[in-house]
């Protein structure tokens, strides 16, 4: 099982790169910065497992929560309002 | 488009098609059998939204409980005799000051195992781009108007995690047993588009 990087609380950023395949990281959030909220534990690596192949070692699962007004500029709700998602380690990065 | 006529032969569509062909190959390896799949398809009917609002109740009503149903969802459902296999739980927490609320945009994932089988519009498309882009807009079309004051959490699904919204109780509901309160919680509710129904006269 991978080791998890990253601690919660601490400022993470999605890597922005677009990799052909089945991958779980939506593209709206590709390059954004956000905090680690909790760790999931780790999961056999889902692109891996897309391609018959065991996804091992597993990667370890964060969820981030992003600020809607950094990730939509225009967002029409009040600064606090937030959005959290799934995202493995092999996709972040420290900022 | 044309108006399908009922009771007239429809031919099958792609998928329907892709299913059968692959049920009978199932059941003609003998991988299979015809009532195993008959009786994994009414296992899947017989999960209903009854579930979720159980388990909500029974938060409402023990506060220990409700901790450890915020700790680590799966096991707090195991506790109450839901069998949820493969089913990695985080259940959010609505406050005062917090409204959260479920979306999946990569696809449709959903804690089925809870609420059973999904309401189409959680598999649309408008509703998954757009809870994630304009949650508040959504949410006031679903008839649920958030003041600003309250900070929207929108849970975007996207791997192995399944979430629930844990609603506030209604006011007005003191004293009241796990069955009735139960009887409150709606599944939107627990999906986060609503909030439960009220204590009125014939709850």
């Amino acid at each position: 099982m991978g080791e998890a990087k990253y601690k919660v609380g601490e400022k993470v950023r999605v890597m922005k790169a677009y990799p052909p395949g089945h991958i779980r990281t939506p593209f709206y959030i590709r390059g954004h910065t956000g905090t680690v909220e909790r760790i999931c534990g780790a999961f056999p690596n889902p692109e891996e497992l897309a391609q018959m192949r065991d996804g091992l070692p597993a990667q370890p699962l964060y969820r981030v929560r992003f600020r809607q007004k950094d990730v939509w500029p225009d967002y029409q709700g009040p600064e606090a309002d937030v959005v959290e998602i799934e995202i493995y380690q092999h996709w972040l990065e420290p900022t | 488009m044309a108006k399908p006529e009922l009771g007239k032969y429809q031919p099958l569509s792609y998928f329907q098609l892709m299913e059968v062909s692959l049920r009978e190959l199932l059941v003609e390896k003998g991988l299979l059998t015809e009532q195993q799949i008959q009786a994994e398809v009414e296992n899947m009917r017989g999960r209903t939204p009854e579930r979720g609002a159980k388990v909500v109740a029974h938060a409402w009503v023990d506060p220990a409980y409700k901790k450890r149903l915020l700790e680590n969802g799966t096991k707090a459902c195991e506790e109450l005799g839901l069998d949820v296999p493969a089913l990695k739980l985080v259940v959010v927490e609505n406050t005062p000051q917090v409204h959260n609320v479920i979306v999946c945009t990569l696809c449709s994932c959903y804690p089925r195992m809870l609420l059973g089988i999904p309401p189409d519009w959680y598999k649309s498309r408008a509703y998954r781009s757009r809870m994630v882009r304009e949650p508040r807009g959504v949410l006031a079309e679903f008839g649920l108007q958030l003041k600003d004051e309250v900070q929207v959490r929108v849970h975007d699904s996207t791997a192995d995690m399944r979430y629930l919204v844990l609603p506030m109780r209604p006011a007005g509901t003191e004293g009241w047993s796990e069955e009735r309160l139960a009887a409150l919680v709606t599944r939107d509710s627990m999906i986060g588009v609503s909030v439960p129904k009220s204590p009125g006269k014939n709850a």
